[in-house]
């Protein structure tokens, strides 16, 4: 490896035309109507010190790109051209060129796209005119060498990543052996990297150009011809320990297979002894999420059963107290307090009502104004204990329009009762209640997420997220507020079914 | 019971760290294995060497030296009421498996944390061991993350600072409040106290080298942390302001997000619901916003909703701009660094080759084009030679047009 740093690592004396036309011999470029471009051979298709050095002949003699072709020894070549001497230097001064350009080149070079010298070429040339042309990156010619140049450096990323060494018994000593297939010429241009790396262990890449070995013994680089995959080592002992590192380390409740994809695209698999996973990992991921969720709810109810002091009463407690600095939604801004859920922590029914009005939120308990009286009547007349049950709201703060001193409740929208969801989410979470009941189409919209027409749901039970049963019926609030006397009469009736429904139904699933 | 064979040690002990976020190998200082006695280089850039179907990198060894645990945090697997099955590895058998998985270019280095057994310097101890182990007799020069217990004996963290790149202590949670509620037996002063005695140290190592250039290389990588997001109540805005306060105050290299995921055999506590991605991910988009492009965590606040979250159909740059619209259009041709900077869907790289190219040329629309990944997004917001939009910024339904199409989340694309 020449000069990484040597002679052309700087910009200034590229093009010194100190060093003279090279050893070509002979023929000068007519003059005149031009009849047949000038063919240049260079030995290798990375064969950045021989582009370099015929290019700056080149542009010293004069030679414009399109009077140059150039090939690469032993590639079908263009069919026009001859090989023939670059003139001698016309006399013109010599330039430098900068850095950046050095840089580019170097990488360009090694990409596969076979006009990549004639472009370098022409890019030289508009250096010469002016030394600031690679600034213009929005010029189309830079535009496409940049990326030629990106290209050669992902893929030399993907080469530092996707190599996989399998080691083999050599007498008396090891071997790492690694079979991989870049898409452009960058096998030597990044044995570097593995040299630095690996120093002291012996290694080879091979790849279907060109193999590369190292030997620490001597600190000596070398290189073979081309390989395939079937010259390469079989298998690794520790290939299937690596492969349950691989497997353990994904969580399968966040599977993005897009994502990995476009990191590891699938040409670079066969080298890797992991991907033989990815299918079955991701086939198996829902199932494996699922079956996490089910011994999470199989285990805990005895694991940690609701015992005085106990976790989940910590946890609630907890809870609470949180909830009382919620700022999620701009409800707490008016009200006097946040008004949590209350009741046991193992209810025999769950209830969720839509919000405290005006006596909750002074009170600072939920269902203790005159919807809660009607509420307790009715539970009363159903013979259930409201002691037994959990009382909660989907919004927790008191919305209210000020109308003279009186504070009119108004309806939470639905931003504020997704805002406000997640309380009620945690309190289900450490309750875990068989049986959850919404009381009117805010409650139902906590627990699902949806927006639920009330007689369309009312007559069957929903199934939650998190597979428990949820009833859905009337809120208290919206009977005291049929004014005609006989459809108020009826809709009581009909609560008062509801809850016996519920009452059975928690009967049956305690 | 039989004894574990390292493999099955190592399902159990992977398993256990998956939902730690960190994983980046990046920001040390460069090192290789030439004239050593042993293997390894970090080159600045830190490699990805396999991806797994989580779209996450595998960059690092990342297991627990054990899933045993003294404390009982509810949002932990490991935590001691929990009924995983139990592991330990020794730090010879850790030694071991880095060496070899590095051996055969699997990994970039090692990211050991562990439970908490005995004692908080007992467990320290180990992880240092390791790392020692590592450096010390085999001249391991790859990159080595420790992540430290929060009331170890702080001599101990100063050693694991000595031989690891990078060491960190995480907050686990964004507000007080939920640490009190999810992590009964930690506290945020004695998490941030930890923070600060890794500051101090990472400053006076670097004090010292400039004086010395023999003086020990201490944790060259700098410290990060990582907040569990979705398992307590705070908002976006919180969790900004309270990474921003983390960089400023403890001189963070990163702050890692992790999406609270449901765990096997969770604590009641916890929701049992998938993580959040888009949510974690729009996190990190506002927390680039505020390291690379000029971004003040209030204005990132300021872009949430009235519930302090950031909106998930389009990405926080946007909402933004999209509530700022008199500041654009910007000017391709005019603009200075930080108001390009601004523009939604231009990046940084993008700016760059914008303000080199411009002393050469107008821009016109195809130019920007050429340098950018998408432009449709951008219309609205830019003026170039042949494209001025005064009409598009003022657009009420704006945010409709140019939000990308709403596509099934990819859970179960091949
Ligand atoms: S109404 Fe709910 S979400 Fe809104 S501030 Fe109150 S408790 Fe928080």
């Amino acid at each position: 490896m020449s000069d990484a740093n040597g002679r052309f690592g700087n910009s200034a004396d590229l093009f010194d035309s100190r060093l003279g036309p090279g050893g070509r011999a002979g023929v000068l470029l007519p003059d005149g109507p031009q009849i047949d471009p000038l063919k240049i051979t260079l030995d290798q298709p990375d064969d950045f010190d021989g582009w370099r050095d015929a290019a700056r002949e080149l542009v010293m003699a004069g030679v414009p790109p399109m009077s140059v072709v150039w090939q690469v020894r032993g590639e079908d070549g263009e069919l026009f051209g001859s090989e023939g001497a670059v003139p001698p230097p016309s006399g013109e001064p010599m330039f430098s060129v900068p850095k950046p350009f050095i840089d580019m080149a170097k990488a360009a070079i090694c990409h596969s796209d076979p006009q990549r010298f004639a472009l370098l070429y022409v890019l030289l040339w508009k250096l010469k005119a002016n030394r600031r042309a690679l600034d213009d990156r929005a010029d189309p010619l830079v535009d496409r060498l940049e990326k030629l140049a990106k290209e050669v450096r992902r893929d030399a990323h993907k080469m530092h990543a996707f190599v996989r060494f399998r080691e083999v018994a050599e007498e008396g000593d090891t071997r790492f052996v690694a079979f991989f297939e870049p898409d452009h010429h960058i096998a030597r241009r990044e044995a570097g990297f593995f040299v630095r790396r690996f120093s002291t262990m012996r290694w080879s890449i091979l790849s279907p150009e060109v193999s590369i070995h190292w030997d620490p013994a001597t600190d000596t680089l070398s290189e073979g011809p081309g390989a395939s995959r079937s010259d390469a080592p079989d298998g690794d002992p520790l290939e299937e320990t690596w492969r349950t590192y691989y497997s353990s380390i994904f969580n399968p409740a966040r599977l993005k297979v897009k994502a990995m994809l476009k990191e590891m695209p699938k040409k670079y698999w066969h080298n890797m002894p992991e991907t033989s996973l990815v299918a079955p990992l991701i086939a198996g991921a829902r199932a494996r999420e699922l079956e996490m969720i089910e011994r999470a709810q199989a285990n805990l109810p005895q694991a940690e059963a609701p015992r005085p002091g106990g976790n989940i009463e910590g946890a609630w407690a907890a809870l609470r107290e949180e909830a009382k600095g919620c700022t999620r939604c701009d409800l707490h801004r008016c009200a006097t307090q946040t008004v949590f859920g209350e009741g046991p922590l193992n209810p025999r029914i769950f209830f969720v009502g839509e919000q405290p009005g005006d006596q909750e939120d002074l009170a600072g308990r939920p269902f203790v104004g005159p919807a809660g009286q009607l509420f307790d009547a009715a539970l009363e007349k159903v013979g259930i204990d409201r002691s037994t049950t959990y009382v909660t709201n989907a919004v927790k703060h008191f919305k209210f329009v000020l109308r003279g001193k009186q504070r009119i409740h108004s309806r939470p929208d639905t931003a504020e009762i997704d805002a406000c969801r997640w309380w009620q989410e945690q309190e289900r979470a450490i309750i875990r209640p068989p049986l959850t009941v919404a009381l009117g189409a805010t409650a139902a919209r906590s627990l699902t997420g949806k927006t639920l027409t009330i007689s369309k749901v009312r007559d069957a039970p929903l199934t939650l997220a998190d597979g428990s049963e949820c009833w859905v019926t009337v809120h208290p609030s919206f009977l005291l507020r049929i004014p005609e006397e006989a459809r108020r009469r009826e809709e009581r009736a009909r609560f008062v079914e509801d809850l016996e429904r519920i009452r059975d139904r928690a009967a049956a699933l305690a | 019971m039989a004894q574990l064979d390292t493999r099955e040690k190592l399902a159990i002990l992977a398993d256990a760290a998956k939902y730690d976020a960190s994983c980046a190998s990046s920001g040390t200082s460069k090192r290789n294995s030439v004239g050593g006695k042993g293997i390894g280089s970090t080159e600045g850039m830190g490699i990805c060497h396999a991806y797994a179907p989580d779209g996450r990198c595998i960059s690092l060894l990342k297991i627990l030296l054990t899933n045993s645990c003294i404390f009982d945090c509810h949002y932990c697997i490991n935590r001691k009421s929990s009924n995983v099955r139990r592991a330990r590895f020794t730090a010879q058998e850790v030694v071991n498996l880095t060496l070899a998985f590095y051996k055969r270019n699997y990994i970039e280095g090692l990211f050991l944390s562990s439970g908490i057994i005995a004692s908080s310097n007992y467990t320290m101890e180990q992880l240092v061991e390791v790392a020692r182990s590592l450096r010390e007799d085999h001249d391991f020069r790859g990159y080595i993350h420790l992540k430290t217990i929060p009331d170890a004996d702080p001599e101990l963290v100063r050693l694991a600072g000595l031989y690891a790149d990078r060491i960190s202590i995480n907050v686990e949670l964004p507000t007080a409040k939920g640490l009190q509620r999810l992590a009964p037996e930690k506290s945020e002063p004695q998490i941030e106290g930890a923070m600060l005695g890794m500051k101090g140290a990472i400053e006076d190592g670097r004090d010292a080298r400039k004086k010395y250039k023999s003086a020990p290389n201490f944790a060259p990588a700098g410290q990060s942390t990582q907040m569990i997001i979705g398992a307590d109540a705070a908002t976006d805005a919180d969790i900004v302001g309270k990474a921003s306060t983390l960089y400023d105050r403890f001189s963070l290299r990163r702050v890692y997000y992790s999406a609270f995921s449901p765990i096997p055999d969770a604590s009641a506590v916890l929701p049992l619901q998938r993580p959040p991605l888009m949510r974690e991910h729009r996190l990190y988009q506002s927390d680039w916003l505020m390291r690379f492009y000029g971004f003040k965590s209030e204005e990132v606040v300021s872009a949430a909703d009235d519930g302090g979250m950031l909106p998930l159909d389009i990405d926080p740059k946007l909402a933004w701009a999209l509530k700022y619209r008199e500041y654009f259009p910007v000017d391709v041709n005019k603009a200075s660094r930080e108001q390009l900077l601004r523009v939604p869907g231009l990046g940084t790289k993008a700016v760059q080759r914008i303000l080199r190219s411009r002393r050469f040329r107008n821009f016109t629309l195809d130019d920007v084009a050429r340098l950018t990944v998408s432009i449709a997004k951008m219309r609205p917001f830019i003026i170039t030679s042949d494209w001025r939009p005064t009409l598009l910024t003022d657009k009420a339904d704006l945010k409709r047009w140019i939000k990308p199409e709403k596509h099934q989340l990819e859970l179960f694309a091949a």
